[in-house]
């Protein structure tokens, strides 16, 4: 029973996300001034008027809104996004084609942070090395993620000469791009996670945990490190929209097709469905990854098992910005 | 502490405030460090490394990189600083005003914020600025948006803080007026703490709008500005990679220096050491 509601409850969130974004896109673009079609057609089009109607009757841009914002829920009900203004392709090809190497950089830049988060907290130990770590993570958030992308690629890729300049082929082209993108989102893990620890370590366990003979990698890796954990996984959101924005200038550094690019091209030429399209994926990633967050904290962190089963929620994080 | 890190924080809050110093320097007046055009190009000049003639080197129509770097100070942190500034406003009017709203309708407002908290400001100003279409207004417009969720928490937890403080409860039991309770002894209190919060957050949206520039979303070229510069740089990276380094040490030793002091400051007022 408690199942159920809490699946219904779920199904539900992810709906109301979901509807949440497609409104607002929907809203931004008919009430804010600017005809999409003039956009559209480019600012040295030669067209009459008759013709840009015909256009507007097309794309059902002349109905009442009441209208269209009906017809567009439909739309998305039945999985479709519509027609891109630029390419005169469904939405979902667009988004569909490039999405393949957005995930491979953004799922390797993660793993990437992740290891090297984990890294920063279990082997910098004591007050220098942990300071030292510190001001890294502190110079790294400090610093424009494109900025990083441009001074690997000028050392690396130009200087040295180990990696391809661009492209997206070989499979070393990946490299610097999902380091680019990691670091960022490592720092930002880092800090947190390091907290996390030391708030643990500071714990009465931690001294019983020391006292049973247990040395420091094993107090770190079985116990206190779930304990950082936890706070991580609230920063899921977070991720995901790092992630996305970064994934967008990193690709810009590197020429490297993708959503990124995809994404930016829409903006400028204000190809107002593949717009809509981006957001609405994005909310989808962030539903699903907040909810598996949810799920999956009680699994790693011991303290938010209850005997009656129910999740207390982890306290707010401070200081996640 | 000891006194050896005493001394060093003491060097470092010294170095923070005069990176800032000569940041706002060249924001306001930048032919005090410089008296070259950031706009005059000689294709004769193009591309030239860093030497005592071009300190920065040249770009690729020739500009000189230091100029455009300090003429460019105030384009590249203007959005930012304004940004801040307009989030601190809507922080203060949408936060003050939850958190003396009925129950209801605070809790949802407060959910909605939350929602928005919980991304980073890069990526809610892209959004924004996708919606709105590319150029500079819009830029400053998604930059402020990003940031002002925090504001408005912040702002909301310290209306309600205050308005059952003893000094507020001292004042209504004295029969002053609710609202001029408010204005004068609420309100100075919530932007006290909203400004400390500024100075942390200026950093963050610098870089948020120098994302946006980079992208081509905002101000455009020839006008100085550091992610646009940076943009620029990226062309010719192989040959010149002195036009892609100096305009994003500013970025970096701009951004670093606020939040440092803003830490610092925000330390000083919660009465701890860091």
């Amino acid at each position: 029973m408690r199942t159920a509601r809490r699946i219904a409850g779920i199904v539900a969130s992810v709906v109301l996300v979901l509807w949440g974004a497609a409104t607002l896109s929907f809203l931004a673009f008919r009430v804010l001034p600017g005809d999409p079609v003039s956009v559209m057609l480019g600012p040295q089009a030669q067209v009459g008027e008759a013709v840009k109607e015909r256009i507007r009757a097309d794309l059902g841009l002349d109905r009442p809104l009441l209208d269209q914002y009906l017809g567009y829920l439909g739309g998305l009900l039945r999985g479709d996004l519509g027609t891109s203004y630029q390419l005169r392709l469904p939405v979902s090809e667009v988004i569909g084609r490039q999405l393949g190497a957005t995930v491979q950089l953004t799922a390797l830049a993660l793993l990437l942070a992740v290891l090297l988060a984990v890294a920063g907290a279990v082997l910098a130990r004591g007050h220098g090395a942990r300071g030292a770590v510190a001001v890294v993570e502190l110079i790294v958030l400090s610093s424009p993620v494109f900025w990083i992308g441009l001074l690997l690629l000028s050392v690396f890729a130009f200087g040295l000469g180990w990696f391809p300049v661009s492209g997206s082929r070989d499979p070393m082209s990946l490299v610097l791009p999902a380091v680019t993108l990691s670091l960022p989102v490592a720092a930002l893990l880092g800090q947190v996670l390091r907290e996390g620890v030391e708030a643990a370590e500071r714990q009465p366990f931690a001294l019983t945990v020391r006292a049973r003979g247990a040395g420091h990698a094993r107090l770190t890796l079985r116990h206190t490190l779930r304990h950082g954990a936890a706070g991580t996984m609230t920063l899921a959101a977070y991720l995901v929209g790092s992630l996305l924005g970064g994934a967008v200038l990193v690709e810009t550094v590197f020429a490297r097709p993708g959503l990124g690019r995809v994404t930016l091209a829409a903006i400028t030429d204000r190809d107002l469905p593949v717009v809509t399209g981006v957001i609405l994926l994005s909310a989808l990633v962030f539903v699903v990854v907040s909810t598996m967050a949810e799920l999956l904290g009680p699994l790693v962190d011991p303290r938010l098992r209850t005997a009656s089963g129910r999740r207390v929620p982890p306290a707010r994080l401070e200081g996640q910005r | 502490m000891s006194s050896a890190e005493r001394t060093g924080r003491g060097a470092l809050t010294a170095l923070a405030a005069s990176v800032l110093l000569v940041v706002i320097v060249a924001a306001l007046f930048p032919w005090l460090l410089s008296g070259t055009d950031p706009l005059q190009t000689d294709v004769r000049q193009a591309l030239l490394p860093p030497s005592a003639e071009h300190w920065f080197g040249t770009d690729q129509s020739g500009r000189d990189v230091y100029a455009r770097v300090v003429h460019g100070a105030g384009r590249s942190l203007g959005i930012g600083v304004l940004a801040t500034g307009l989030a601190l406003v809507t922080g203060m009017l949408l936060g003050t005003a939850s958190g003396v709203a009925p129950r209801l309708l605070d809790t949802a407002a407060m959910r909605a914020n939350d929602v928005l908290l919980a991304f980073p400001e890069f990526f809610l100003a892209l959004v924004v600025v996708a919606l709105l279409g590319p150029g500079p207004v819009n830029v400053a417009i998604g930059v402020t948006l990003a940031a002002a969720p925090v504001y408005v928490r912040l702002a909301r937890v310290q209306t309600q803080v205050l308005r059952r403080a003893e000094h507020v409860e001292a004042a209504r039991i004295l029969g002053v007026p609710p609202v001029r309770a408010f204005v004068r002894h609420v309100a100075p209190g919530v932007l006290g703490s909203l400004s400390v919060l500024a100075t942390i957050g200026l950093g963050t949206s610098v870089l948020a709008a120098a994302g946006l520039s980079f992208l081509g979303l905002g101000p455009a070229e020839p006008a100085p500005e550091w992610g646009l510069m940076l943009a620029g740089g990226r062309n010719v990276l192989g040959q010149a990679w002195w036009i892609s380094l100096f305009p994003g040490l500013a970025i970096t030793a701009t951004v670093l220096a606020a939040s440092f002091l803003g830490r610092i400051l925000r330390a000083r007022v919660e009465g701890r050491t860091l």
